[in-house]
């Protein structure tokens, strides 16, 4: 069992607030992840449960205890950096049982964790090198190792990934999908990368400027974002946005005046909202579909990505610029121009405060975590 | 294969190769340049005791006539010195004075730049200057108050007072190279260690110092040469049991005159371990020094 409460923590460096007043709760066994732009605290909030940062005010609870005045070795937790953090003096062997040595476990009861750690890594023929003669890859694979020698009730991972390259990235991060699975621990990880957030995480922490936006399972934060700084942080290529008025609005959806003049349904809650209202609409790139017949929208192609089994089409329309993800044969080139359209049903609607208006049709998959995808999995396979 | 390979291109941009070479002439003969003008100042700096190495093994007669390269070469000034003066015992309080002072520095440095190159505070920068700043004023205007100290607290021509003075004297550069060199290490290999379970001694024993090792060895091999080649300090407050070297070669020039055969052969003698030791441990201070820039 290993879960993790924040209480209204806050976290202030002389006058300025980093941190002001998270409340989280980490389930047992959840692979949460932290995601923000750079500068929004998710980092000093990974350090302040690690014990490495005190929290000005608020209370950290691991398993229910309040750990806010304990040290970072007592809390049970082992954390994974960004640098790695290895100890360049010692073999790899020694520094994934450096931790055993100072708490003055004996040498062969030493030897046997470390190896056991290093089967599941496979960094059995490693042990003897220095961290210098290593790769990145494996380096990384090291510093993992030496949290797992801890044997951790939650472990912490600090933009762990961060200084590999792409395709290294993409398997270390299918490794540390696998290792949670074995492991069965609660995991922290802090990343500005969504989509190291929407492929690993069983929960995503949304945080900007010291403050959670959402907290949700990926598809939720993907279907459903509660304002327009998710809807547009989460998913790539990004949301687009388009500035709309309010022609008729009631509880069973909102009519909105596109800026081309076409008028369209939104399925929102529009309770209160009165005709005029300017509102805020948000489209994904990947919604957007081209109609030369009947698309509400037109705009001129400016740019042309070509990906093989996917085309980005970068559209200017007025003042905005659409991005469009189209089929990969699509036949338009640049200075086209172009009609196109989206279903009502995947429009967001965002107020001048930036929040969504509530949808009225919960997508299917909202709820959907991780662990159902290897449920559903394991139901195929059988 | 190197001709075929070499010949087309030579023919095909000759140009181009005529230019490259007269490029490269150029860096040789700045290269060539910078090497004669190396080699000039080194001389020039090594002159002087290269100087008092040949007048040690001269006459006193000697000594004072027209300088000359050619002459014959005796041990009568060393024979001289060491009769009227007992080399070792200043050597050996020159060895401890010089070490000791070194290591007490090193142990009072080294938690106090820990704590400025881990734990900054508003006034960590203030305080490094302000520990730079005492080495600004001149060491005479508190020899009254020390002397006095001493003189009440009979620390006077001891080597206890020598290495506290020596350490007092040492302490700001010394806290200010470990600074640098402790900033230079990643904090976060020190918070993996926390993370481990490490104290803060822990902390240090088994990740700070093995890995600033080059950087605290060069600090410490350069406050033993400041230590050994104190002079002021040594004159005015030792006078026998504590001298050290540089008061033996002091008490070669006295009232009587002026001995330079003499004066000669215990200053080589006073400098030569230093050199020796300078020169043994060379590799090691230009890594240290240099550790960080080449990292």
């Amino acid at each position: 069992m290993a879960t993790l409460q924040l209480k209204q923590i806050k976290k202030s460096f002389g006058e300025t607030d980093v941190i002001k007043g998270v409340d989280l709760d980490v389930n047992d066994k959840e692979f949460v992840v932290f995601v923000g732009p750079s500068g929004c605290g998710k980092s000093t909030l990974m350090r302040m449960i690690a014990g490495l940062e005190s929290a000005t005010s608020g209370d950290i609870l691991i398993d229910g205890q309040r750990m806010n005045e304990v040290g970072p070795a007592d809390r049970g937790l082992a954390m994974v950096f960004q640098s790695y953090a290895l100890y360049p003096h010692m073999t790899v062997e020694d520094n994934m049982g450096f931790s055993m040595r100072l708490a003055g476990v004996s040498k062969e009861k030493r030897r046997e964790k470390v190896l056991e750690a290093a089967k599941i890594l496979q960094l059995e023929p490693l042990l003897d090198r220095k961290p210098k003669a290593l790769s990145g890859g494996q380096r990384q694979r090291v510093a993992i190792g030496r949290a797992i020698v801890r044997n951790p009730s939650i472990f912490l991972f600090d933009e762990p990934l961060s200084n590999l390259d792409a395709a290294l990235r993409v398997q270390m991060r299918i490794e540390l999908a696998r290792l949670h699975e074995e492991l069965d621990a609660t995991m922290i990880y802090v990343t500005h990368d969504q989509i190291e957030a929407m492929t690993m995480a069983d929960k995503i922490v949304v945080l900007q400027g010291g403050e959670i936006e959402q907290v949700g399972s990926p598809m939720e934060l993907y279907h459903h974002p509660r304002n327009r700084f998710v809807a547009g942080f989460i998913g790539s290529p990004k949301m687009n946005f388009l500035p709309v008025e309010v022609v008729e609005a009631d509880i069973r959806g909102v009519s909105v005046k596109l800026p081309g003049g076409g008028v369209t349904k939104v399925p929102a809650d529009g309770e209160g909202l009165r005709p005029g209202t300017a509102l805020e609409l948000g489209i994904r790139p990947e919604h957007l579909v081209l109609d030369d017949d009947q698309g509400p929208l037109t705009g001129e192609i400016q740019v042309l990505e070509r990906l093989g089994g996917q085309t980005s089409l970068y559209v200017q329309m007025g003042e905005t610029m659409m991005t469009i993800m189209a089929d990969g044969d699509v036949a338009h080139r640049v200075h086209d121009k172009v009609r196109f359209g989206f279903p009502p049903g995947r429009a967001h609607l965002f107020n001048a405060d930036g929040l969504t208006l509530p949808s009225l049709e919960q997508h299917p998959l909202a709820g959907l975590r991780r662990q159902d995808n290897r449920v559903s999995s394991e139901i195929s396979d059988q | 294969m190197t001709t075929a390979r070499t010949k087309p291109l030579s023919s095909a941009e000759p140009g181009q190769l005529a230019q490259g070479s007269s490029w490269l002439g150029a860096l040789r003969n700045r290269r060539l340049w910078l090497g004669v003008l190396g080699w000039t100042v080194a001389c020039l700096i090594f002159f002087p005791i290269f100087w008092m190495v040949l007048t040690g093994f001269k006459t006193e007669a000697a000594a004072v006539a027209d300088p000359s390269l050619i002459f014959s070469p005796t041990l009568d000034s060393y024979a001289e010195v060491q009769n009227r003066a007992n080399y070792l015992h200043f050597a050996l309080n020159s060895v401890v004075v010089a070490f000791g002072s070194t290591l007490l520095a090193l142990l009072i440095a080294i938690p106090s730049a820990y704590s400025m190159a881990f734990l900054p505070t508003k006034r960590t920068k203030g305080t490094l200057l302000w520990m730079l700043s005492t080495k600004m004023l001149p060491p005479v205007g508190v020899l009254v108050p020390i002397y006095l100290l001493f003189r009440d607290t009979g620390l006077l021509d001891t080597r206890t007072g020598l290495i506290i003075v020596y350490t007092l004297m040492n302490l700001p550069i010394v806290v200010w190279m470990l600074y640098t060199f402790f900033k230079d290490m990643p904090k976060d290999i020190l918070e993996a260690g926390r993370m481990d379970g490490a104290s803060t001694l822990q902390e240090v024993l088994y990740l700070l110092l093995p890995l600033t090792l080059p950087g605290i060895a060069s600090t410490g091999l350069l406050a033993v040469i400041l230590s050994w080649n104190e002079a002021f300090w040594s004159l005015n407050l030792t006078s026998s049991q504590a001298a050290p070297l540089t008061a033996y070669i002091a008490s070669f020039s006295s009232p009587e005159g002026l001995f330079w055969a003499k004066l000669s052969a215990a200053s080589t003698m006073a400098i030569a371990p230093i050199l020796v030791f300078g020169w043994l441990t060379q590799k090691q201070m230009v890594r240290g020094l240099t550790f960080g820039a080449v990292k």
